[in-house]
């Protein structure tokens, strides 16, 4: 009986292969869109976490100075406290960063695994051995050490023995920084009895790395859980309609004695078979696609942050389980409610489908409150709510109480359209409008969330870059920068250059706690570049002029926003109080920051001298420049920079990031507009009862067809209206609320009216290219197919 | 002369070739006139109805409407035919859903652009339709429905009414009540009425019969 | 405490899976012990640098104000990578620390690792102190010690003052660790009073008992033959005894053991004498690990039913082993200490 009872369900799917058909493809697509973003996602992930590695900085909190320069037996002397401490000697050598650590004491997890397995040999620590890839080797010279090659190293990183690292660099005895173990002995003396010169920095303190990346990492989280609700919107509509479309032969099944609960085993394993099938063929799309994406995400997250992501992909286990998961989940998800609604369906109930004539007015409602709960609640957690969590739930709310809201304010348009229509046609066509409405809100529900992501992620990418640019105009204001190594070098750097550029400005700063927070003091030189290039988000009328004066200090955002500093507040800086003058965006620092004048600095911190240089100089000269440094004065490569090579680079990093999202956006259109086609090709054989009189009564097929697409684009037309609010409110939760809650800094938001006008003709495409066939098909429709409609045999 | 059928010829696609349908049916109709359209199951009666009503086209031979061979038309103009001098009530789902009863009742006339409302308005009440005219189909009875439809046809005023088996699916006190308004109404526009049945009782009523035996006029 | 010299030369060899390659087990180059043994104290409690392994070992028996029993580890091993070398971070000797205290329910462990020349670990003779970290064991002479140490869950902070003279293992210190002739210079203070606090999770306890120190250094590897060992020390009525047994491949034991009056007279039992029979197991971090033993040396009449205070005595170090104290009864009772190395 089991086996009649699988042939009669498979049958359907033989004798209509279309519908078979978009039901894999429909899940297949939401699987491949979820498990292509997750990909790249665990993909820049996974690079994050080598990297991290590779540094071992990540979540360590840090023993810094002053000055940047620890000596040892302050080293010796926190140990002997109880601090489980552990120095880091680090410098360049030859224009390579050089690392130096003590396999000994650092904290496990800091070395990349090729240099674990042999950090404790006695030729390490010892002898004198180098870890780094090949080419960072190729660019050094000979230093009479053994050379071991690492790929997984860092680039342009050297990790040795710090005791090699301070014969190489120079520095006996001196360290630069130290570690600190995550778990530390119950026993400790303060640092501040041990040795008082010195600062405790809390973890992220000094991952300028970490942080950053997490910033472009939250963009593509964003995207994943998008393209996961659209996925989960089209997998509903898919499972929806194969059960809806195998009513008369459930019915049938039922009325000759098969029983109920079998009835829904067997269909449960087959549509559990049909989704494993589904998600399978999903994934490896997903593959393709963020194998496609992901050299662009590798070169743009190594570009924007220095950090190398490989841009090989690997199937790694979570992408792929998590794809399978959506696939199988929403395939759950979306068959429990058409199994229970089967399982109470009375033996004898409509053997015809109609789950497209109106939803009762009273499921409506219900979905009209939940909506209005949900947008409240979205509201509500905007005003009030603190944290990643209430900035992640809002976007969740917003995203679920918009789309529920969307087939109840359509149904309003539409029925206000037809109140207002004229001609018997337009009567027509926005009841029968309104009427499909049902059958296509679940696919007009995924083109929504997918243009409000597109429209939101776009603005963020966007704002993102403008003010980023912005922002490199004003910190590399200057042409051109130069970096000595150690003092006297630069005193003589400042020597050679004065007479040969228009301005040297030297950059100096010192790390010290701002009401409790680190922090770091600048002391720029007063100069026009300053003025000119620093913008406040909020400052006195005369802040420059003050400043320059020593009469108070600037902070940036960070700092106001931790430490709850406002314009007028008093700030201590090495014992001496500044009256804040003006509060500045600092984006990507995750500590605070300090300005004051130079003679104000130079008072607070007699002992510190500027290494960094900004050079004001003719943009034409800075080559030249550039090759007399290095011939001439014999300033390696490394430390120099160009500033319009920077930021040159910087855009170009800025157009892979659009090519990847821009590639998102096709994608995930594509795939709205596949639910739309499919939701059509479903409702189409549904309709011909709807249609067949008004054809009799004088329209033509190809004039339906016509109005087929003009409905098509109707609808998407006024989805895309309603999804510019959503994309922008998403816009506005990810870089005011979530980035401010993640990194402590609020993101401008601009507006990009041609980017959305661009998304929005695609979103209307996308509708046009998938009402084309059904409305080509319906065109097509023989008159005695029409005709059936009537026959007395039905 | 209202209508003309010469030769009718029409085959459809069967399993062991093209079945013949219709094998040269020739046939005429006056203005006002009514006729009965009968014969087995099969003999092609609704087919010649759909032929004539420029819902299907024939394979061989001539339907002129008002002198007009509807099967030389292209689409469009087959289309205006079937808008403007034609009306057609089935069996079932004669009517469109998402509208109301008034705009289902109205909706030929409107297409035609000969809307009349003082003609709606009064057949509506002849028909018994007043109470129900901004309900949709679906809350109607069958009877009710079938009255609909055949008050959209009236309300455009055609010259040829085209009725198949319009009372099959109604009891005999409904179906006889239907068929009386649609007799009476249809003599009151003057237009001709060609309707398919099974029912003798029915087909005694009309002016003419015509008797049609393996798509020939017996 | 001769056994012990195994579990430091054993060190390289096993931590090599994590890192630690390149450490021979030959003595290429090291100083060896040779007979007969002399000693020059106090620099003889001092570092030997020129031998490849050496430690300081305290452990102590313990009991606090309700009776109830502890027990305490504090450990200094010194290694050397090669006979001689630079300083500051070239120094070729490393240090590591272990610290343990032991309740029937709970058993605390932390290690330290340090490098040598750069003043993070070491050991000075007048006054006497050797540290690692913020660990200490120092005071004016050897006889008069304060020691510390703390974990993330623990710390601790003793008194200790010895109440007899230091006593020699083997032939006046010089220990035979095989058949093959393997040895090290060995010698110890069992007579240690001690009394201090604990801190544990749960608050501070004032604790007193004995204590019981080793000082051994050598250079030489196990005999090829041998798969590791199991060492007690135990303070009884009448005296205090020292044994080990060796455990060899082929299933037979090499023995040795010291037998120490209560003012100081040592007798060293050879190969044989000394017997010690597991009678219980417990499942310890997946290993079966022998708790309970049978332990005598006939020729004192000594037949003593030996168990751990908390079988759970793991020491998750670099290279782990378990040690932990002991409970004596049978033809004396006391308590002791039990370590044990091998049962990987």
């Amino acid at each position: 009986m089991t086996k009649a009872g699988l042939q009669a369900l498979l049958s359907h799917w033989l004798r209509n292969p279309m519908q078979l058909f978009t039901l894999i493809v429909g899940l297949s697509l939401a699987t491949a869109l979820w498990s292509g973003v997750q990909a790249v996602n665990a993909e820049a992930r996974a690079s994050y976490d080598a990297a991290a590695q590779t540094l071992g900085e990540g979540q360590l909190a840090q023993i810094t100075s002053a000055d940047g320069a620890i000596p040892q037996s302050d080293y010796i002397r926190l140990r002997r406290a109880g601090w489980l401490v552990s120095p880091v000697v680090e410098g360049r050598l030859d224009g390579a960063r050089l690392i130096g650590l003590d396999p000994l004491t650092s904290p496990s997890g800091m070395a990349p695994m090729g240099v674990r397995d042999e950090s404790l040999s006695t030729d390490v620590l010892i002898g004198g051995v180098l870890f780094a890839t090949q080419e960072t080797f190729d660019r050094l010279k000979d230093h009479d050490v053994t050379r071991i090659v690492t790929p997984d190293a860092a680039p342009n990183v050297i990790i040795t023995d710090v005791g090699t690292a301070q014969r190489l660099l120079g520095l006996e005895s001196t360290l630069s920084r130290l570690l600190v173990a995550p778990e530390q002995p119950v026993v400790q003396t303060p640092i501040s009895e041990v040795t008082p010169t010195l600062t405790l920095r809390a973890p992220q303190d000094v991952s300028d790395v970490g942080r950053l990346t997490d910033s472009f990492h939250l963009n593509l989280t964003a995207f994943g859980l998008l393209s996961f609700a659209v996925g989960i919107f089209i997998v509903h509509g898919a499972i929806g309609l194969a059960f809806e479309q195998r009513r008369p032969v459930i019915r049938t099944l039922r009325a000759l004695g098969f029983p109920l609960h079998r009835l829904i085993a067997l269909i449960a394993i087959e549509l559990l078979v049909l989704s494993l099938v589904a998600g399978v063929i999903g994934i490896g799309l997903g593959y393709i696609v963020a194998a496609a994406l992901l050299p662009d995400v590798a070169a743009t997250i190594s570009g924007l942050y220095g950090e190398s992501v490989s841009g090989t992909l690997q199937l790694r286990p979570e992408w792929w389980l998590s794809g399978l998961m959506i696939a199988v989940g929403g395939t759950c998800m979306a068959a429990a409610a058409s199994l229970f609604q089967l399982a109470r369906m009375p033996l004898l109930a409509s053997a015809r489908p109609r789950a497209w004539a109106m939803q009762s007015g009273k499921g409506r409602l219900y979905q009209a409150v939940l909506a209005v709960v949900l947008l409240i609640l979205a509201v509500f957690l905007g005003a009030v709510g603190n944290g990643l969590a209430a900035g992640f739930g809002m976007l969740a709310a917003l995203l679920i109480g918009a789309a529920l809201a969307l087939p109840v304010i359509l149904d309003r348009i539409l029925a206000f359209g037809a109140s207002r229509a004229r001609s018997v046609m337009a009567e027509w066509f926005w009841a029968d409008t309104r009427q499909q409405l049902p059958g296509l809100s679940l696919a007009l529900m995924a083109l929504l969330l997918a243009m409000a992501a597109n429209v939101g992620v776009s603005t963020m990418v966007s704002s993102f870059r403008l003010t980023f640019t912005g922002f490199l105009d004003q910190r590399l204001a200057s042409e051109f920068y130069v970096y000595a190594d150690d003092a006297d070098q630069a005193a003589a750097l400042q020597t050679y250059l004065t007479p040969r550029v228009d301005q040297v400005l030297p950059i100096q700063f010192a790390n010290q706690n701002v009401r409790d927070l680190p922090s770091e003091i600048y002391g720029p030189t007063a100069h026009s570049t300053y003025r000119e290039n620093w913008l406040f988000l909020q400052a006195t009328s005369e802040a420059w002029a003050q400043i320059e004066a020593g009469e108070g200090a600037a902070i940036n955002e960070q700092l106001a926003r931790r430490a709850d500093i406002a314009i007028g507040d008093e700030i201590t800086l090495a014992g001496e109080p500044f009256p804040v003058l003006g509060i500045y965006g600092d984006y990507g620092n995750p500590i605070g920051q300090v300005i004051v004048t130079e003679t104000a600095f130079n008072r607070l911190f007699p002992e510190i001298r500027p290494l960094r240089f900004g050079v004001r100089m003719d943009t034409a000269n800075v080559p030249a420049l550039a090759d007399a440094l290095r011939d001439d004065f014999g300033l390696e490569d490394a430390n120099m920079v160009n500033q319009a090579g920077i930021k040159a680079f910087s855009l170009s990093v800025f157009d892979r990031t659009f090519t990847v999202t821009g590639a998102l956006n096709v994608l995930t259109l594509a795939v709205a507009g596949f639910a739309i086609l499919m939701s059509l090709l479903t409702l189409a054989t549904m309709r011909l009862p709807q249609l067949a009189p008004v054809w009799a009564q004088g329209l033509t097929r190809a004039q339906l067809g016509r109005i087929e697409i003009i409905r098509a684009v109707l609808l998407a037309l006024l989805t895309t209206v309603l999804a510019l609010p959503l994309g922008l409110a998403l816009a506005w939760t990810l870089l005011a609320v979530v980035n401010v809650e993640a990194f402590g800094w609020r993101l401008p938001m601009f507006l990009f009216p041609m980017d959305y006008a661009r998304l929005a003709i695609f979103a209307v495409a996308a509708a046009v290219l998938a009402a084309l066939w059904p409305a080509r098909k319906l065109a097509k429709t023989r008159p005695s197919d029409l005709l059936k409609v009537f026959s007395n045999e039905r | 002369m209202l209508l003309r059928v010469t030769d009718l010829v029409k085959t459809f696609p069967g399993p062991d070739g093209p079945l013949p349908i219709l094998n040269g049916i020739s046939m005429k109709m006056t203005a006002g006139e009514t006729l009965a359209l009968t014969g087995e199951s099969g003999s092609g009666k609704s087919t010649l109805l759909h032929l004539v009503g420029g819902l299907d086209q024939p394979d061989t031979g001539l339907v002129e409407i008002d002198g007009t061979d509807i099967g030389a038309l292209d689409d469009a103009a087959r289309a205006a035919v079937r808008r403007d001098k034609v009306g057609v009530v089935f069996q079932q789902f004669n009517l469109i859903p998402s509208l109301t009863v008034a705009s289902n009742v109205a909706f030929q006339a409107r297409l035609g652009g000969r809307e009349d409302k003082v003609w709606i308005k009064d057949l509506a009440t002849r028909m018994g339709l007043a109470e129900q005219m901004s309900k949709y189909p679906e809350q109607l009875s069958g009877g009710q429905q079938q009255r609909v439809a055949i008050a959209r046809t009236l309300a455009a005023r055609p010259a040829l009414i085209l009725a198949d088996e319009p009372t099959g699916n109604l009891d005999e006190v409904t179906a006889d009540s239907v068929l009386n308004l649609m007799l009476e109404l249809a003599a009151e526009t003057q237009a001709a009425l060609l309707m398919v049945t099974h029912s003798e009782r029915l087909a005694e009523r009309m002016d003419r019969r015509l008797y049609l035996r393996a798509g020939r006029v017996a | 405490m001769n056994v012990r010299i195994l579990l430091l030369l054993l060190w390289p060899v096993a931590a090599s899976a994590q890192g630690f390659a390149g450490l021979g087990t030959s003595t290429d180059g090291f100083a060896t012990p040779e007979r007969p043994a002399v000693f020059d104290f106090s620099v003889d409690h001092g570092p030997h640098p020129d031998y490849r392994i050496e430690w300081w070992y305290l452990t102590a028996n313990l009991q606090d104000d309700d009776g109830t029993h502890y027990g305490l580890q504090w450990t200094l091993f010194r290694t050397a990578l090669t006979p001689d070398g630079g300083d500051g971070w070239s120094s070729p000797q490393l240090w590591m620390g272990h610290a343990a205290v032991t309740t029937p329910i709970d058993h605390y462990v932390t290690e330290r690792l340090a490098r040598g020349g750069i003043g993070q670990a070491g050991v000075t003779t007048a006054p006497f102190e050797a540290w690692i970290d913020d660990w200490q064991l120092s005071g004016p002479d050897f006889d008069n010690l304060n020691m510390t140490a703390s974990g993330p869950e623990f710390a601790y902070d003793m008194d200790l003052i010895a109440l007899g003279d230091i006593v020699f293992h083997g032939d006046d210190g010089y220990s035979v660790k095989s058949a093959d002739g393997q040895a090290s210079y060995y010698y110890s203070q069992p007579f240690y009073t001690i009394e201090g606090m604990l801190t544990l999770p749960d608050g501070d306890v004032h604790v007193t008992g004995n204590a019981w120190l080793d000082r051994e250094w050598s250079s030489q590897p196990l005999s090829e033959n041998q798969t590791g060992w199991d060492w007690f020390s135990l303070s009884l009525d009448d005296g205090k005894l020292m044994g080990f047994r060796l455990r060899q491949d082929d299933g037979s034991y090499y023995t040795s053991a010291t037998w120490i009056t209560l003012d100081g007279e040592t007798t060293a039992y050879a190969d044989g004498a000394f017997q010690a029979e597991p009678q219980g197991y417990s499942n310890v971090n997946g290993r079966q690990i022998p708790t309970q033993w049978n332990v005598r040396l006939d020729e004192r009449g000594v037949d003593l039913d030996v168990y751990a205070l908390n079988p759970n005595s793991w020491m998750e170090t670099s290279v782990p082993y378990w040690e932990g104290p002991i409970l004596v009864e049978g033809s004396h009772t006391g308590v002791g200490y039990l370590e044990m190395t091998g049962y990987e």
